[in-house]
């Protein structure tokens, strides 16, 4: 466009000029609207957890009696960090926090070994029933976990399952979804490695160890990703298996803070924000591959 | 990566037509090897899955015509009543209350969310500076716990809480409902946070989609003198139908398991008057809290069958797709 302007005769020059000004008014009115509205929902997306962090750091009776004008954002009457000590004693925070870890950690590992292994034997080792089994696991996927809920809870009783934490690791552990996941990108990936692997005399085990799983790292971060804001955020289940605090996660554990008398609800909003920073930090860090993940989840679905 | 359709027989019939059949003779050297291999690799999911998603499916099926409970007093059988849970379910007018929330739910949440998720894609489909710190944005909802989410709201809508302050500006004063105190606004104030909670999931659906439409189209489009309407219209639209429906047909599965914050959020489950209460609610109120696990296990089949008209549905819509193709 400038090289256009400074070829142009002087004649022509001023309308040329013109014209591009108002070609870049035009740009600057489209990026003006653009980021305008980027920013608005932006605003809409972001303020409940400002609200939650300066309700943290703030006297209990403020959060309320603030919570109708932009005083809502400011951290005042300033408390320090005792919402958080109040949230971390009267709330057992850390009982269900160490619940909410074990749980989660068992069935992202336990989950993708077992849900890789078999999505790795469906997709390479030709055995006889894997139709059958492929058919099986595929028909499960649309199984809501609701459907199942009412009964797995009687079985948890006959077991003698219930309040424990593995009552809410191991029924979670084997995934249809997942298996699917792992199923189809077994299939991608090209078998030369492996097939070398087992002419260089390697074992199943070995091949699948060293040499598959690797290859599919993206797939197990998609589904470890996945696995891990489900089983974190689970609330239905504790719900109908957990009867004390000490198998209580922190979904839970919220929740019952939140109807726990007083009312207090600077110390509610601290112990949201020690949910919820963590795992934000976490996913800032990492969110290229957060959204990969769950885009992932939506065209495997 | 190809978009695959959700739902079960389609895949499962894409998904036999791509399995490799290894002719037998080849494999008879290493076929017990092999077989011993495959069943050792799926034993764990096998038996998992057998204990915990197929005992429990037919156990729900089971139990729906029998009068079983959670914890049975001594001497107690269970008989087979054949299909009077069905019944009592059919007669009780919680159930149609649970069922008309959750359908009002859908109506409102699935066509508003979907709309704003594509919205909120394409914006941040754009090529601007700094447009991936506006997704990001767009997305934390998505890693705050709904019901840390549901606390938090709890608080925004309450009476005095800045939800009415925005509005009484908007309002000049007109408007200030106690959202979750009064049956009328109840189901409104819980779509608010459903779908601050979890619209960026869509959002981020959708924004994949879109990426996969090939440019060459678009300049294909723009060379014969299309507009950016006529563009979205002609262009995207049809590249992300088959994204689009899944997104669809999945908010509204995710609107019939409606649960953590019509459980966390009013002052009793389901409440006030009974006017959040949906078939989540009811499943867990009748199987936990009454112990009646057949009524319950009633429930969680009809449950089931909602959830798989939803799902053929959209299997439909994308099969006839493939016709017109």
């Amino acid at each position: 466009m400038s090289a256009a302007t400074k070829g142009a005769p002087a004649g022509q020059g001023a309308t040329l000029q013109e014209a591009n000004a108002s070609i870049r008014r035009q740009h600057i009115r489209h990026y003006a609207v653009a980021y305008g509205v980027l920013i608005l929902l932006a605003l809409f997306f972001i303020f409940p957890i400002a609200f939650m962090i300066a309700g943290s750091f703030k006297a209990d009776t403020s959060v309320i009696a603030d919570s109708g004008s932009l005083k809502a954002f400011i951290p005042e009457p300033f408390v320090g960090l005792e919402n958080y000590q109040q949230a971390a004693e009267r709330g057992n925070f850390w009982t269900s926090f160490r619940n909410s870890a074990i749980i989660s950690a068992g069935i992202v590992f336990g989950g993708l070994l077992i849900n890789s292994l078999f999505g790795y034997a469906l997709a390479r080792v030709p055995f006889r029933g894997k139709g059958l089994l492929l058919l099986i696991v595929v028909a499960l996927i649309i199984v809501p976990f609701e459907t199942l809920a009412v009964p797995l809870l009687l079985i948890m009783a006959e077991l003698g399952w219930t309040d424990t934490l593995h009552a809410q690791i191991i029924p979670f552990l084997a995934q249809p979804l997942y298996i699917f996941l792992f199923y189809s990108f077994f299939l991608g990936i090209p078998r030369e490695l492996e097939e070398a692997a087992k002419i260089d005399g390697a074992g199943a085990a070995t091949t699948f160890f060293r040499i598959a799983a690797p290859l599919a790292k993206p797939a197990y971060a998609a589904a470890g990703i996945l696995m891990f804001l489900a089983s974190w955020g689970q609330y239905l289940w504790p719900v109908m298996v957990t009867r004390s605090v000490d198998a209580r996660p922190l979904p839970m554990g919220i929740a019952e803070f939140q109807g726990l008398p007083p009312r207090d609800w600077g110390d509610i909003m601290a112990y949201a924000a020690m949910m919820v920073i963590p795992l934000l930090i976490v996913f800032i860090i990492f969110q290229r591959q957060f959204v990969r993940g769950v885009a992932t989840s939506g065209l495997k679905g | 990566m190809s978009a695959i359709p959700s739902g079960g027989a389609e895949v499962a019939a894409e998904v036999a037509a791509a399995t490799p059949i290894r002719p037998p003779q080849k494999q008879r050297s290493r076929f017990t090897a092999d077989t011993v291999t495959g069943w050792l690799f799926s034993a764990p999911a096998i038996i998992l899955i057998a204990c915990f998603i197929i005992l429990p499916f037919i156990l729900a099926f089971y139990f729906s015509f029998t009068n079983e409970r959670l914890l049975s007093p001594p001497g107690r059988e269970t008989q087979w009543i054949g299909f009077d849970n069905y019944a009592r379910v059919f007669n009780n007018p919680r159930f149609w209350t649970a069922l008309t929330n959750n359908i009002t739910f859908s109506i409102v949440v699935v066509p508003l969310q979907t709309f704003f998720a594509l919205f909120l894609a394409i914006l941040v489909n754009q090529k601007l500076r700094g447009v991936v710190v506006f997704r990001t944005i767009f997305f934390i909802p998505i890693t705050v716990v709904m019901a840390a989410s549901a606390v938090i709201w709890v608080v925004l809508l309450n009476p005095q809480g800045l939800i009415n302050a925005f509005f009484e500006i908007i309002t000049f004063g007109n408007f200030s409902p106690d959202w979750l105190g009064d049956p009328a606004y109840a189901m409104a104030g819980i779509i608010m946070v459903s779908i601050w909670a979890s619209v960026g999931f869509q959002m981020v659906i959708l924004l994949a989609a879109l990426q996969d439409v090939p440019e060459s189209l678009y300049e294909a489009a723009r060379l014969d003198g299309a507009n950016n309407w006529q563009q979205f219209r002609n262009v995207t639209l049809p590249g992300i139908r088959n994204p689009l429906l899944f997104v669809l047909t999945i908010t509204t599965i995710l609107a019939f398991r409606l649960f953590d914050q019509v459980w966390i959020m009013p002052d009793r489950p389901g409440g006030p008057l009974d006017a959040t209460r949906t078939l989540m609610v009811d499943i867990v109120d009748t199987g936990l809290n009454q112990q009646a696990v057949g009524r319950g296990s009633a429930l969680s089949v009809i449950f089931l069958f909602i959830v798989l008209a939803v799902t053929i549905v959209q299997r439909r819509l994308v099969k006839q797709e493939g016709e017109i193709k």
